[in-house]
């Protein structure tokens, strides 16, 4: 197996000198962006709060966004994705992103609905 | 491994053997494979949160709301600083796997045990605060009253504060017990009373003038509905029916049932997972020190759980973000 390790990240913008510094390089990006997380979780600004994105507040998005940016870097980096070939990674991570992307879009629509259905119609609440 | 393989003399060639697919090992092939199940299967459980979360758009409570204690401290209410501690300490522990697997590369069997030592204490830790939060969710905090239909009735100030029921109820003297098993038919028991009764509740409502009600329900600016004292007292003397003190599987003092359901259930299975991410680790860290692994040469199994102590790592982040955040 493979013992070398693609040491750029951002794309090739950083480079680091040994597998070591990469891991705690990554670590340093992840913290920054949990800690953008909490702080944006604490402040809640109303300008994110009040703008909303194909039915969903621009603040969620955000969120949403600077999560799968962590997921990324914890798959690609940790779990060493980035040095594994291409069709092992593609066939790993398509995979699951197209089934996730499936299954969330199916029930959020029909959540979505059956809200509908509770406000404009006789059935009250069900619990 | 190699003695219980027949020779084909087709050694080499395409389809002789021998090729591992994917340039991944046999085992670490398989932990790809389960990571990939395991993670529909929390997606799964996720979507079915975001489903019931979109069902109810307009009645869920405000993680902000709910998770706002910190062991030791008794002070204002703090939203998200203990879940982020407890974020950073699994992003640590997945740091010091990915050391340890580093190490494993380079054959350093000392380095290889120290740094699963710490990722078995950050996991340990992570296990505990889990614990904790669980336990403060059910004990619960200021305590509701649920209404015939369901719903949830929280009580405020007239300055918009929250305020316990245990403040402002007023004692009625009775007689009533607990029913045990010792003392009724044997398959009679009861479930733990709460320290109020809805009476008390009602008539400590009714006696102090500046209590008003909030509803689970979210005006336009998402924030729950603060009624009149009127419509309030109308609200609980009309359609009170019991006092809610925390949250178990049927019934949640912060909001709808299905919150708390959710939250047991998937926190659950992850805290689940992160203790059987434990247990492994022990065995790999007793076998790292055992030196099993120099004997073969090779620290791969290191790096195989830890492709799992990081898909545990992984599955929080999305948890963090679709509990606690969004």
């Amino acid at each position: 197996m493979a013992h070398e390790h693609k040491l750029a990240i951002f794309r090739g913008l950083l480079k680091f000198r040994s597998n070591v510094q990469k891991i705690w390089g990554v670590f340093a990006f992840l913290c920054v962006v949990t800690a953008v997380e909490v702080a944006l979780g604490i402040l809640k600004p109303q300008s994110l709060t009040h703008a909303h994105l194909l039915a969903m507040k621009v603040l969620n998005w955000i969120f949403i966004l600077l999560t799968l940016v962590k997921a990324y870097y914890i798959t690609w980096d940790f779990m060493h994705m980035r040095d594994e070939w291409k069709s092992l990674r593609r066939s790993v991570v398509w995979t699951a992103v197209f089934l996730i992307c499936y299954l969330i879009l199916i029930l959020l629509i029909e959540g979505d609905y059956i809200f509908d259905v509770y406000k404009q119609n006789y059935i009250k609440f069900n619990f | 491994m190699e003695a219980t393989v027949a020779k084909t003399g087709t050694e080499g060639k395409t389809w002789g053997g021998g090729h591992s697919p994917l340039n991944a090992s046999y085992g670490k092939l398989m932990m790809w494979f389960f990571i990939v199940s395991d993670a529909l299967t929390f997606s799964g459980f996720i979507a079915s949160y975001g489903f019931s979360r979109f069902k109810f758009i307009d009645a869920w409570p405000i993680a902000d709301e709910v998770f706002t204690h910190i062991p030791f401290y008794h002070g204002s209410p703090q939203p998200m600083i203990y879940v982020a501690f407890m974020t950073l300490v699994l992003i640590f522990s997945s740091v010091t796997m990915v050391l340890a697997v580093d190490a494993g590369h380079r054959m350093k069997q000392t380095r290889v045990a120290w740094f699963m030592f710490f990722t078995i204490i950050g996991g340990a830790v992570f296990v505990g605060s889990q614990a904790w939060e669980w336990a403060t969710f059910i004990k619960g905090d200021h305590g509701a009253v649920e209404t015939h239909g369901g719903r949830i009735l929280q009580f405020l100030n007239t300055e918009g504060q929250r305020v316990s029921i245990s403040d402002f109820a007023e004692p009625i003297p009775t007689e009533r017990e607990t029913l045990e098993r010792n003392s009724g038919m044997w398959f009679q028991t009861e479930s733990t009373r709460t320290s109020f009764t809805i009476d008390e509740v009602k008539a400590g409502f009714a006696k102090h003038e500046d209590l008003l009600i909030r509803t689970q329900y979210l005006d336009e600016n998402g924030r729950p509905t603060v009624l009149s004292r009127e419509a309030s007292l109308e609200k609980l003397m009309n359609e009170g029916k019991m006092v809610v003190e925390g949250a178990n599987l049927q019934h949640n003092e912060y909001g709808h049932p299905l919150f708390a359901d959710f939250f047991f259930f998937i926190t659950g299975f992850h805290g689940f997972h992160v203790f059987s991410g434990v247990v492994i680790n022990c065995i790999i860290f007793f076998n790292v020190i055992l030196g099993t692994y120099e004997r073969r040469k090779s620290y791969e199994m290191v790096e195989k759980v830890g492709l799992y102590w990081h898909f545990v790592d992984l599955v929080w982040v999305f948890v963090f973000t679709f509990f606690y955040l969004v």
